[in-house]
């Protein structure tokens, strides 16, 4: 095994770490919509949904590192270029993140001053951590970069997959420098915040996301390399051509100019095509494979990132993404049920994917099944699904008498969140959270298990 | 077939995102001309020393910020250098406090606590004055940031924060110069219900 791929599997541990802390830190932000009590001056909502997000972010992120760590030696046929540095980063990388939870955690805020945003909270949602730690992700983001572009140069070679890989991680780099200014007026502070929010969730890490599943559908189907790269170049085409313009729909109420209401319209309506496309892809190959496969939860996983692409981020935002619907749905429930289908969709299921396959090669496993990735597989869907459907319930109810009826004073809101559908989503929200707390507990279980329980499950071959 | 061949569509992607990317850049150069302080969409920071209401414009068929006359914050009109200390202080507390992850500023952030884009025009600010003991309506709503436990009013209460008098009258600013900024009449019918109650 190559020691970039040894990097890999302590990537995915980080990450799968970081997923139990951001399932923990959701609870708690959940809770506190049935106890507004809970926990009031020891950790306020806030800063639970500070860890909650910022944790989110960090397990795809390093998710996504540890897919590439684990394909790009193998694609390119040589060790990865530099790879010391990027293992003393990795654990620079977690001291950082356990460093700022600390920070979070038990500081909280500080004075409104330059010295609380280097060094506690930078208050803006998403990249909230302090500028240090942004700036120690930079280093570890460019030399990921060097990475992967010096293994490149290194072994004389690309391929289709890595030149896409490359070309994307220069924007993926370059729009994260917008975590650290602070602009006082809110209009042009939020303007280039989406730069970096819409262009890294809708474009850089849709196609970064593509480069993975390519690299792991080659591998987990056999699928051949002219029909992935064939996929991957429509997909960028799509998702670039349709989701740069895209960021339009988040400029229509924050101070902007009019023509937003219909470029951002118009074009985000046309977001959903590429993640068709992805459904369509994946379909295919499973129907020319006639659903063969020796890594069942891969597999499975795979299908649930298409689908799940496709319907949390495409049909789920398509809903709210009309700016008719979005003056009343933005900024509700309605908003996060969207939110939270799309990231489960478009990256933690195909981050989870990659896992299993990785795990089927490091414990030499023939072939992977058994009934402990079913019951996750049920549950953590199951649970993210019920949770954005009840999440819709609230919306529905948050945007009809907040927006519409009562005019979003505080009277308003308060209005809303009282009414009784509305609490009815919150309730059944925090007790789908728990079926999907259960389903990462039991993911835990197999991937710490998986080829080491007796009877192996490897040791059994396909019944088909 | 051209279709099946990757080259094909490796030449649409890259003329793909040239094309939106330029685009982009060009209206991005229009929208930030838009949206500096006194542009066509965004008020100057000394707005903060005028009336300000949110009323519906027939002509564009939304609520539009409407400005007139003069309303000195906390009784003295600031020029422009003070009015823009004054704001990017009332940021500063903003992100130091992290206040968009329970609230949202036009839309964004978290949905714990209420939409903060117009609420210097709350007509509840003015129960709030009985409440708070004062006569203005900036004055009872830095009374609230300065100790929003004591003046809870849901089960929701807002945690004290450590706001001073010169933060709390800062983030005061702030949101009266957010709420006179043209956001295409989001959010709808703000404050136009109760007005015709």
């Amino acid at each position: 095994m190559y020691r970039s791929q040894t990097l890999a599997l302590k990537y995915f541990s980080a990450a799968i770490t970081l997923f139990g802390v951001m399932t923990i830190t959701g609870l708690i932000s959940a809770y506190y919509y049935l106890n507004p009590d809970f926990l009031l001056g020891i950790l306020p909502f806030n800063i639970a949904k500070i860890l909650h997000i910022n944790t989110l972010v960090m397990w795809l992120l390093m998710g996504f590192m540890g897919s590439i760590y684990w394909f790009l030696p193998a694609e390119l046929g040589r060790e990865t270029a530099g790879i010391w540095a990027a293992e003393i980063l990795f654990y620079v990388f977690c001291a950082a993140v356990a460093v700022v939870a600390v920070v979070f955690i038990f500081i909280q805020y500080g004075g409104s001053n330059e010295a609380a945003l280097w060094f506690i909270n930078q208050g803006r949602k998403y990249v909230e951590a302090p500028r240090w730690a942004a700036l120690g992700i930079v280093v570890i983001m460019v030399v990921f970069a060097y990475n992967v572009i010096g293994t490149a140069i290194a072994a004389r070679k690309t391929t289709g997959i890595i030149t896409v890989l490359m070309i994307d991680l220069i924007p993926l780099i370059l729009l994260y420098l917008i975590a650290f200014p602070a602009i006082s007026n809110m209009s042009a502070d939020l303007f280039w915040w989406w730069w970096l929010v819409h262009l890294w969730v809708e474009a850089t890490w849709e196609v970064l996301i593509g480069c993975i599943m390519a690299l792991a559908l080659m591998q987990l189907l056999g699928t051949s390399r002219r029909i992935v790269e064939t996929w991957l170049y429509i997909e960028v085409a799509l998702v670039l051509g349709t989701g740069i313009l895209g960021l339009g729909h988040h400029y229509f109420w924050i101070g902007t100019p009019n023509y937003w209401l219909t470029i951002g319209g118009f074009f985000s309506a046309l977001e959903p095509l590429p993640l068709l496309g992805m459904v369509v892809h994946a379909v295919y190959d499973a129907g020319a494979q006639h659903m063969k496969t020796t890594n069942r939860p891969a597999f499975y996983w795979m299908m649930a990132e298409a689908f799940g692409n496709f319907i949390g981020a495409g049909v789920w935002g398509f809903m709210i993404t009309l700016p008719q619907i979005n003056l009343y749905a933005h900024g509700t429930q309605w908003t996060v049920s969207h939110g939270h289908f799309a990231f489960w969709g478009a990256y933690s299921c195909g981050v989870i994917s990659v896992l299993y396959l990785v795990l089927q090669k490091t414990r030499n496993l023939a072939f992977v099944d058994g009934p402990l990735w079913k019951w996750s597989f049920a549950a953590l869907n199951l649970g993210l699904v019920g949770m954005t459907g009840a999440l819709l319930v609230s919306g529905f109810v948050q945007a009809f008498v907040e927006r519409a009826i009562g005019g979003s004073t505080l009277n308003a809101f308060i209005s809303g969140q009282e009414n009784a559908w509305f609490v009815d989503g919150m309730v059944a929200r925090f007790l789908l959270a728990l079926v999907f707390t259960a389903g990462y507990v039991v993911l835990v279980w197999d991937v710490l298990t998986l080829g080491r329980r007796a009877p192996a499950v490897a040791a059994v071959a396909p019944a088909q | 077939m051209v279709v099946d061949d990757p080259a094909f569509w490796r030449a649409g992607a890259i003329s793909t995102i040239a094309v939106m990317s330029v685009v982009l850049i060009m209206l991005t150069i229009d929208s930030l001309a838009a949206i500096s302080p006194g542009g066509s969409h965004v008020p100057p920071y000394t707005v903060i020393n005028q009336h300000i209401d949110y009323k519906f414009d027939s002509n564009r068929g939304f609520d539009v910020p409407v400005i007139s006359g003069a309303e000195p914050l906390f009784g003295k009109s600031l020029d422009e250098a003070t009015a823009a200390a004054l704001i990017d202080r009332g940021k500063m507390v903003i992100q130091s406090r992290a206040c968009i992850d329970c609230h949202t500023f036009f839309g964004n952030g978290a949905y714990y606590a209420p939409d903060l884009t117009k609420a210097w025009l709350d007509p509840d600010w003015e129960g709030w004055q009985a409440v708070t003991g004062t006569d203005t309506r900036e004055a009872a709503m830095v009374k609230f940031l300065m100790d929003p436990e004591q003046y809870r009013t849901w089960t929701r209460a807002m945690p004290n924060l450590g706001v001073s008098e010169e933060e709390a009258q800062s983030l005061v600013a702030y949101l009266k110069w957010m709420a006179a900024v043209d956001t295409n009449g989001f959010p709808p019918n703000f404050n136009q219900i109760e007005k015709r109650q």
